[in-house]
């Protein structure tokens, strides 16, 4: 599998002149597209990626602990100051052992990840075996990268398991693809990574570690006002995802703290019925 | 600017395209090349034409490594090879990259039987004048395989099997005499079945092994195959023998 080159396969391979188009071959250049006719390149691609603003309001979170890989996210949408829905689905299921989260352009996110849903299934058609999660991640980086600077707004993790064991990679637009233990995305990701960070153990147990993210979750929806809705929080384990919960954060607001009633020095009464 | 678009390899009135009749022709004239898979460890065994004195055998390699992990030997036109070589080695490297796994042998031998019949089905060319054997161990599950390809692009798995010169009496050797080995065993089966129609001597067989172990493809040093074509010939002899001795008694 290369860079997607199917729109190029000419009926006219290897027309004699030999070594170099040969070689080349293999290594098939990312798909060119017209430059725009303007004489500061790089000015023009931030205005370009300045006008799409990936703000990336959102707070996701993913971490690798003993029992697998643990998934949680909130369900705000929002257009600068307007929240336009409290049940966005931010974590997408790739295939039943493999999930996405989605941060930055919804739209893009949620193609993306059924375009790589895709792959990983025409993947596995082809060579009778599941894709890794490495390998999984590294399509959808490599697509990511070949529409760099045309304004894609994708802060996405893969987040699965395969026969090295749990696997996680953070993803984004720009077609970085780090491999990592704990990332939290988004524009609540600094409280969540505060909240997260300081529990975190190896050995956590699946009750532990979801509870864990849950927390972590919604301390960023306190904070932030980019995230809230629902805390989301799935396991990916051996034979794949399940979903562990989906709390309304306001909920669980007094869940954490609950409202302990004052005692009061006076009590009114009931007049009586008259 | 001329165009190559017209097709050479089309078919015949009764279904058969000559082009690849022919390229499985030159693949008979060329040297005999054997395959065997035993359980941890996977053969080749190829027959080398007597090597003229001044040319240096190492640059004249018949088995050759596409990875760490696979191995190919061929029969049929070596120019031909050299190319559908080079390509397969940079698609190995070319998963690796975008998949971040080493390529499984399966895949491989699909993509180079792909090349094959891409070049059945293409303008201006003719098809590769050669059938390989590939042989390796896929990654994390170990297991070891043994795949032949052919100039129309089919491929299957073999538990053993011979391409190239004589390949059927090679064939109908291995049928009757191939059964699960392991190391030692899968080599002297290989230079066995190839010693059916090649003179025996190490300085006429190439051999190489690869076992899930060690990993990479080793190549036998002449006196390594020596030795074994000599415990061969003496099995031979001690079999002939014991046919012998009994019936004579009666």
């Amino acid at each position: 599998m290369k860079f997607d080159t199917s729109g190029f396969e000419t009926s006219m391979p290897m027309i004699g002149f030999g070594s170099s188009s040969d070689l080349l071959d293999g290594f098939s250049s990312v798909p060119s597209f017209d430059l725009p006719r303007t004489t500061d390149f790089d000015g023009f691609q931030k205005e370009a990626v300045q006008m799409v603003k990936p703000a990336k309001g959102t707070t996701t979170l993913a971490f690798i602990f003993k029992e697998g890989v643990m998934v949680a996210a909130d369900s705000r949408a929002s257009m600068g100051g307007y929240i336009s829905s409290q049940s966005v689905k931010k974590i997408i299921e790739i295939n039943p052992y493999m999930l996405g989260t989605m941060a930055g352009g919804a739209a893009d996110c949620q193609f993306w990840h059924r375009n790589l849903g895709i792959k990983c299934r025409l993947h596995e058609l082809a060579n009778k075996r599941r894709i890794s999660v490495s390998g999984a991640s590294k399509l959808l980086a490599n697509m990511l990268y070949s529409y760099r600077g045309m304004g894609l707004s994708v802060g996405t993790m893969i987040a699965g398991w395969d026969e090295t064991g749990p696997g996680l990679y953070y993803v984004d637009n720009e077609g970085g693809r780090l491999k990592g233990d704990r990332f939290s995305v988004g524009s609540g990701s600094p409280y969540a990574y505060g909240v997260l960070d300081s529990g975190y153990k190896f050995d956590m147990s699946v009750a532990e570690a979801s509870e864990l993210a849950r927390r972590s979750i919604y301390h960023a929806t306190f904070r932030d006002g980019a995230s809230g809705g629902v805390a989301s929080v799935y396991h990916v384990g051996p034979k794949g995802w399940t979903k562990l919960s989906g709390d309304d954060v306001g909920e669980l607001h007094y869940h954490y703290y609950p409202v302990t009633p004052a005692i009061a020095e006076q009590v009114m009464e009931e007049a009586a019925a008259e | 600017m001329a165009r190559y678009d017209r097709a050479i390899t089309v078919f015949s009135p009764d279904g058969h395209l000559f082009q690849v009749e022919y390229a499985l022709e030159a693949v008979r004239k060329g040297n005999a090349a054997v395959g065997v898979r035993g359980t941890d460890a996977v053969v080749l065994a190829v027959e080398k034409k007597s090597t003229p004195k001044l040319q240096d055998s190492r640059s004249a390699r018949k088995i050759v490594s596409l990875d760490n992990h696979i191995a190919l030997a061929c029969a049929g036109l070596k120019a031909d090879a050299r190319v559908l070589i080079n390509k397969a080695r940079i698609e190995c490297q070319s998963h690796r990259l975008t998949l971040e796994d080493p390529v499984t042998v399966e895949y491989i031998t699909r993509y180079i039987a792909g090349l094959q019949q891409k070049y059945t089905q293409s303008g201006g060319v003719r098809p590769f004048g050669l059938s390989t054997l590939i042989v390796g161990f896929d990654p994390y599950t170990r297991i070891p395989s043994l795949y032949q390809t052919d100039p129309s692009g089919t491929f299957s798995a073999w538990k053993a099997n011979a391409t190239g010169r004589n390949s059927n009496s090679i064939r109908e050797f291995l049928e009757k005499n191939y059964k699960e080995t392991s190391g030692q065993e899968t080599v002297k089966l290989a230079i066995r079945a190839l010693l059916e129609v090649v003179e025996s001597g190490g300085k006429n067989i190439e051999v190489a092994v690869m076992t899930r172990e060690e990993g990479g493809l080793r190549q036998l040093e002449e006196a390594e195959i020596d030795a074994i074509v000599a415990e061969i010939e003496a099995e031979k002899a001690a079999a002939e023998a014991a046919k012998k001795g009994p019936s004579k008694e009666t």
